[in-house]
């Protein structure tokens, strides 16, 4: 028999009095991959994982854990999986060494504190009040609670926001560790490099549904570009959007604050031909930038938003 | 890869009361409030209400001629009078002053009083100045009799206020020691992460009140052991059934902490509760004073507080040797509000 699948959710929903915040999901995780949710702040991704993770109850539809259901299994669930939620502030007056120790003591099977305290790079700290950690050494604290129960499935929950690009990589390379012991994990970002760096698939998650899933390259194929071009004429001046759409090799041109965005399959062939356009309609180019499409991109086709709030 | 459970060092209860222990001793402020704060307190009490020895009351002799040092001289030697000799207008100055209680000045071929008879103590000063002035003209009293003083540990304010702190710092260790940790701990989405393991809930409050228990020990240690060394405040009572009602409160206190810190999300929420439970019982439960001087109507309310049972029976264990036997009423009180409050919170616990 196969092992169970690590998450099942089907059609689940959840509101808060008047707020929809998850709204018919479905998501399957397979065993050993590291599934992203991504989406935009208020998407419902910490609703989703939190009733993922037992600790909120859905108004309806169905969870499977490891082949395990919330409100039957809820010991053994507890002891197989690892968690880090959004936001929790440890203790700041005992040492990392105390805190992870203290979660260890919780499981009944788990690794010992001082070797996962090693893995996340605190051996240096172990001795060092929680309250005296920088942003990232606490969110490699978070890391080794999830860890030290040696768990089946991780649940982390925004591990890298706010911090600086380096302690990002640091905690991407702890993530890849777990991953590459053939373990599952579901993690939430609204990082899109993040999750193209770390998923195998994604979830792109908008108003408490999924609107699109796949491998980081299926979501950016299916844009049917390579590239995405930007550029902003000098004020005032008006474009004709149609005959910016008829030049080929261009897909359906969009405008937000001034800046016009198209998306590219062979970017040597569709720059000489725009500037052409351009030139035709006698419009001054004030900006031009390009780059590869990422899933930021799919995101902002399928909404007409970006991810993050600017 | 898992290993298994070692020592009982690594149990979940034994960590979780490490943790209690742990964020008590690297707060040095808790320690001062629930350490030293009720034996300064005790301290000052007992130095200001401390017992003195007798006034003497000062009286004023005008002297007349030689014949009146006699009984100046019988005057200085009696028991209670301070004397001042002073001539006639100095003494109806010092009189009016209330630098003196009683002027005795001789007059009318006898001795004439002055004093104000609303004084109290002018009216003893006239009983013993007459006394001895009578006693001076050759009066003998017709029976004989004699006088034991009698100083009675107990009976001193610093004895009535011990038992008072003691209870009070029970109540205020227990309720402000769990309420803000809990509370705090639910502020930082800890719980919420705690709850998320498979961590026992029981053990989590468990240990809290254990760790309660063994700050106890010391609380009621240094505070008891102070007074006693400092004041000589009596313990009558047998020494284990005072023990034994010191831990029953502090599970009750602790209990009442668990339920206030049962909802609140903020440390803001939880002070202002802990005020609006802790305010009335210091006012009326009979720490510094008597209970019995609020009104009639109000005393069935205030027998039913918890810190008015747990003063009460300490008092009585401690001034007045009480038993368990004697104190039925107030036992039952205690244990109510400890099961009562404990069950409560346990309903309305907000674990995220
Ligand atoms: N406890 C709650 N009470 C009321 N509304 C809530 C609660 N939790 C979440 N919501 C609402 O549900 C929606 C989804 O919230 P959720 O926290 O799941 O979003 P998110 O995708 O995790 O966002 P972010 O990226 O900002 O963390 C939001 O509109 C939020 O305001
Ligand atoms: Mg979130």
């Amino acid at each position: 028999m196969p092992a169970a699948a690590p998450l099942v959710l089907r059609q689940l929903r959840k509101s808060y009095g008047d707020v929809i915040a998850v709204d018919g999901l479905d998501l399957d995780v397979r065993p050993g991959e590291c599934f992203g949710l991504l989406g935009p702040n208020g998407a419902g991704k910490t609703t989703t994982i939190e009733i993922c993770e037992g600790l909120t109850a859905p108004d309806s539809g169905e969870v499977e854990v490891l082949g395990r259901r919330w409100g039957r299994h809820d010991r053994e669930l507890r002891e197989l999986l690892g968690i880090s939620l959004q936001e929790t502030q440890f203790s700041e007056k005992l040492t990392v060494g105390e805190t992870v120790g203290l979660f260890r003591s919780f499981y009944a099977r788990g690794s010992d504190a001082d070797r996962v305290i090693d893995l996340v790079q605190l051996g240096e700290k172990a001795r060092a009040r929680v309250g005296q950690l920088s942003g990232g050494q606490r969110q490699r604290l978070a890391l080794a609670c999830a860890l030290v129960g040696d768990p089946e499935l991780l649940f982390l929950d925004e591990p890298t926001t706010g911090l600086d690009p380096q302690s990002r990589r640091q905690l991407w390379e702890l993530i890849e560790r777990f991953r590459a012991g053939g373990r599952s994990i579901l993690l939430t970002t609204h990082y899109m490099d993040e999750a193209e760096r770390l998923c195998d698939r994604v979830a792109i998650v908008d108003h408490g549904r999924v609107i699109a899933e796949g491998t980081p390259r299926e979501l950016i194929a299916s844009l049917g570009a390579e590239h995405v071009l930007e550029f902003a004429v000098a004020d005032g001046e008006r474009l004709d959007a149609d005959a910016l759409a008829a030049v080929p090799g261009i897909g359906q041109p969009s405008r937000r604050d001034g800046t016009w965005r198209l998306q590219v399959a062979e970017l040597h062939q569709a720059m000489p031909a725009l500037l052409g356009e351009l030139r035709r309609q006698g419009a001054q180019l004030a900006e031009l930038r390009t780059h590869s499409a990422t899933l930021e991109d799919v995101f902002v086709t399928l909404t007409g938003r970006q991810l993050r709030g600017e | 890869m898992g290993s298994e459970r070692r020592s009982w060092r690594d149990h979940p209860l034994v960590q979780l009361t490490l943790v209690r222990y742990r964020e008590f001793y690297r707060e040095p402020e808790a320690i001062f409030w629930v350490f030293l704060f009720p034996v300064l307190l005790t301290a000052g009490l007992g130095i200001a209400f401390r017992s003195r020895p007798p006034e003497r009351t000062p009286v004023a002799l005008v002297l007349r001629g030689a014949e009146d040092s006699a009984l100046a001289r019988r005057l200085a030697a009696a028991d209670g009078l301070k004397l001042r000799l002073l001539s006639d207008s100095a003494a109806a100055q010092a009189l009016r002053t209330g630098d003196v209680a009683l002027v005795a000045a001789p007059g009318g071929g006898g001795i004439e009083y002055r004093y104000d008879p609303e004084r109290p103590d002018a009216r003893t000063a006239r009983l013993l100045v007459d006394a001895a002035v009578q006693r001076a003209a050759g009066r003998t009293d017709p029976v004989a009799t004699s006088e034991r003083p009698v100083r009675e540990a107990g009976a001193r304010y610093v004895d009535f206020v011990v038992p008072g702190l003691l209870g009070m710092n029970l109540m205020g260790s227990g309720i402000w020691g769990i309420g803000f940790a809990v509370v705090d701990a639910r502020r930082k989405h800890l719980l919420k992460r705690l709850v998320a393991t498979p961590m026992s809930r029981a053990q989590y409050l468990a240990s809290f009140v254990l760790s309660r228990l063994t700050f106890l020990i010391l609380e009621v240690l240094v505070l008891l052991g102070f007074a006693v060394l400092a004041f000589g405040v009596p313990v009558r009572g047998s020494l284990l059934f005072l023990g034994a009602i010191c831990l029953v409160s502090a599970l009750t206190f602790a209990s009442l902490g668990l339920l206030i810190a049962a909802r609140p999300r903020t440390v803001e929420g939880v002070s202002g509760l802990m005020n609006v439970v802790m305010l009335p019982m210091w006012i009326l439960s009979g720490v510094f004073f008597s209970s019995a001087r609020f009104p009639d109507a109000v005393q069935p309310l205030i027998r039913a507080l918890p810190l008015t049972a747990v003063i009460d029976a300490l008092r009585a264990t401690m001034l007045r040797g009480a038993g368990p036997g004697q104190l039925l009423p107030e036992l039952a009180v205690i244990a109510i509000w400890l099961v009562g409050s404990f069950l409560l919170a346990m309903r309305l616990f907000r674990w995220r």
